[in-house]
């Protein structure tokens, strides 16, 4: 199996009960998949929420990763959309230094950025920025020599685009038994090339 | 109707089919025990641990194919009911445990025997819920038995808290049907799944077929046995697998793994193709993973996706209901011979005789198992413990009919002997139940004899008596230079004085020639007997592939084979 640890986004219907986030993080954990950021709001259908996760992993363990969450009750349906035409979007909150001196250049670069500064005081600036992940990690690279007082980042939410075949929203509109789940879905999910040996996870000790 | 939660809980449990509930009572739970007493159709057994009633009702869905109930009250009452919840769990056992819960006011206080028993179970059931009005008890308890007997089946715990059950009355409905739109389980699976699995088989030179638990679950044991027929594949099958297909069916290999019998794991080891149905590659069956079947493509068939490309990848790999899958299958599996391929495995066979008893006059619990299967006529229900005695049931037992050997796989967990027996002679009545025990696990357990005793369940106990903590001690010949350390119990109780104690028959056997008399004595005498075999204490369970190793390191017995210092080949 390869190392190369790259992230993958996947989106998830579940139902809005209590506990569920719990029985979704006590899965993540037990089973040690790594969530590099996780975001949850009220879907357009009442009583669903939809989640967007960004996990860690190679493809085996995304794989499972994909499997072991549509294994819950509460989980109604989950794609991985990493290959997908997407939309994703981080919104995040960065106070940063900034005083009468410098307080010109931080406007500047906030511009650039298409940001808004939404508090002012003597000594500091809040600023919110809503874009990409690399959007988000190029204006605090740029503000870090400031100094940074406080941030906060929501987690990327992520959508599939309208697409040319009128596919317009279906996110998670795959059947995860049938397609997903198994590798056998014509699309992003499709099995790795067979190999004449069993390949085996990392675990060979007991 | 307007009734009680309490009511409604008994109400929905008439309407699931339930007959026997396994529990213990307490101050939680009460209203649930007044309401049970209204309800003579369902039987109440009394245990005297949780522990006994989780195991029990998982012993009667594994002997009944229904699902087993148990009850408990809040705070350790629920917590005792854990180990036999996660052991259902592991073993895809359909159990529903309803636990009383603190009124809802002091949910949260830390009150009296408060427990968050769903945060608990969370990751050892297949679901949970925590019922916080009484218009939620009837749809919860049909969805709890849904999801704990439809696709792979497990362990659904309801908590209720006191004064739902007691305080909140209303109209008793019965739901038509369930709504659970994130629960699909897979039935037929999709054609070209179907179609790439069967070119593999009819491909396939040395195939080798790897039962497991789900052949028995998904009652798939005769299109197996019509798949191995038809194309004339060996069977080797996994611990949980065992009784899918008669011992003495001429491709039955036997068991294979850690402990299973070195022609089937060698079988495996040549073999080009696996046809592994319902297992999951537990790491006790393939053993070191990166050599486990080196020359063998993998057609994978599992009710739950998830399993597949788990441990081992698929080359096949078959989402949906094993019956329904064999059924899909079948006809397009061409009939075959492989003669050569069934030559060689009888010869592996011969010349890797695990289950040969050395000639002796110690009294070996392989002699005694044995014997214990000849006079049943390997119709028993053989029910074990976890260790020694286990792998020794599962190599020297034979097993006519599906579903009789009952035993804890996948979580190991000492102890089970006893409830599990309990559960299921009182859900087969009609068959002769032996429990297999060891000393070690049954002292875990053996306080619910009296529950065997107080409702006259026959049960045939053999404890394999070495005085120690077998399994153990034997991982510590190897791994442990010998130093066997907290292994051995010096100050065992009499077993027989003990069988006196609950007033049932109690047999002591020394010598191998009194094996067969104490055997019939035990299965003339009505009601529960405990017979002490005291066996060769040092003995241990060959063949062996230490963890973590191949089937290229199989230790196998050697005719001279004993305990320490003599290990085998």
């Amino acid at each position: 199996m390869s190392s190369n640890h790259q992230h993958h986004t996947l989106v998830a219907l579940v139902e809005d009960k209590p506990g569920v986030l719990t029985r979704i993080a006590s899965m993540f954990r037990r089973r040690g998949f790594n969530i590099a950021s996780l975001a949850v709001g009220k879907s357009e259908q009442p009583g669903l929420s939809r989640m967007t996760f960004v996990v860690e992993g190679d493809e085996h363990t995304v794989n499972q990763v994909t499997k072991q969450l549509d294994k819950l009750i509460d989980v109604i349906r989950v794609s991985d959309i990493t290959d997908e035409k997407i939309v994703a979007r981080e919104l995040a909150l960065i106070k940063v230094n900034a005083n009468s001196s410098n307080r010109g250049e931080v406007i500047q670069i906030v511009q650039l950025f298409r940001a808004n500064i939404v508090d002012v005081g003597a000594q500091s600036v809040v600023i919110e920025i809503t874009g990409e992940e690399d959007k988000i990690n190029a204006l605090h690279a740029l503000l870090e020599p400031f100094g940074i007082i406080e941030m906060l980042r929501t987690g990327l939410v992520a959508m599939v685009r309208g697409q040319a075949n009128g596919r317009t929203s279906d996110s998670v509109g795959l059947n995860a038994y049938g397609q997903v789940s198994n590798g056998f879905g014509a699309g992003h999910m499709a099995a790795p090339e067979a190999s004449p040996k069993p390949e085996t996870s990392a675990k060979s000790e007991t | 109707m307007i009734l009680t939660g309490a009511e409604i809980v008994c109400e929905s449990l008439l309407q699931e089919g339930v007959e026997i509930v396994f529990g213990l009572p307490g101050g939680a739970v009460l209203p649930f025990y007044g309401a049970l007493a209204k309800y003579p159709a369902l039987r109440h057994i009394l245990v005297r641990h949780e522990q006994a009633a989780a195991m029990a009702a998982d012993g009667y869905a594994r002997a009944t194919g229904k699902v087993g109930v148990c009850s408990a009250t809040s705070g350790p009452g629920a917590t005792n009911l854990v180990t036999g919840i996660a052991c259902a769990m592991m073993d895809s056992i359909p159990l529903v445990a309803i636990t009383g819960q603190v009124p809802r006011p002091a949910i949260g206080t830390d009150a009296f025997q408060e427990i968050d028993v769903t945060g608990i179970t969370l990751p050892i059931t297949k679901h949970n819920y925590l019922v916080m009005n009484v218009e939620d008890i009837a749809p919860a308890i049909k969805e709890a038995f849904h999801i704990a007997r439809t696709g792979r089946p497990g362990p659904v715990l309801v908590d209720i808290p006191k004064d739902v059950l007691q305080v909140e009355r209303t109209e008793f409905i019965w739901p038509d049907s369930v709504n659970l739109p994130g629960y699909n389980p897979p039935g037929e699976a999709p054609e070209e799944q179907i179609a790439k699995a069967a070119e593999l088989i009819n491909q396939a030179e040395r195939p080798v077929i790897l039962a497991g638990h789900g052949v028995l679950i998904s009652h798939a044991h005769r299109e197996m046995r019509e798949l191995a027929e038809k194309a004339q594949v060996p069977v080797v099958t996994t611990l949980l697998g065992i009784s899918s297909l008669p011992t003495d069916h001429y491709l039955n290999l036997g068991m294979a793994g850690m402990h299973g019998l070195a022609h089937a794991s060698l079988a495996i080891d040549k073999a080009d193709l696996l046809i592994s149905l319902g297992m999951r590659f537990d790491d006790r069956v393939t053993g070191r993973l990166r050599d486990f079947a080196p020359n063998a493509k993998v057609v994978h068939v599992d009710i739950d996706p998830s399993e597949l490309d788990k441990n081992v990848k698929a080359d096949g790999p078959v989402a949906g209901d094993l019956k329904q899958v064999l059924n899909q299958l079948l006809p397009k599996i061409e009939p075959n011979v492989h003669i050569e391929w069934l030559r060689y495995t009888d010869k592996l066979r011969a010349d890797h005789p695990s289950t040969q008893i050395r000639d002796t006059q110690e009294l070996l619990p392989q002699y005694v198992l044995t014997e214990l299967s000849k006079a049943t006529r390997g119709e028993a229900l053989i029910v074990t413990g976890v260790g020694q005695h286990q792998m020794w049931a599962a190599q020297y037992c034979d097993f006519q009919e599906p579903n009789t050997l009952i035993t804890s796989g996948g979580l190991g967990t000492m102890g089970f002997e006893v409830p599990a027996a309990l559960g299921a002679k009182l859900g087969r009545p009609d068959k002769t139940v032996w429990s297999v025990a060891g000393d070690g696990g049954f002292q875990m357990t053996m306080c619910d004899l009296a529950t065997a005793v107080e409702n006259k369940v026959d049960i045939k106990f053999a404890i394999l008596n070495n005085g120690r903590l077998g399994m153990v001690h034997q991982l510590q010949d190897l791994s442990y230079n010998e130093e066997h350390f907290a292994t051995v119990y010096s100050g065992n109780p009499d077993f027989v004085k003990l069988a006196a104690a609950y007033g049932i028959t109690g047999i002591r056997v020394t010598e191998k020639e009194k094996v067969a008399e104490a055997i019939q004595q035990a299965m003339e005498t009505p009601g529960p007997v405990i017979v002490d075999f005291m066996i060769r204490e040092t003995e241990n369970v060959y063949p062996w592939i230490p963890a973590g190793e191949s089937v290229n390191e199989i230790l196998e017995e050697t005719a001279q084979q004993t305990g320490p210092g003599e290990k085998g080949s």
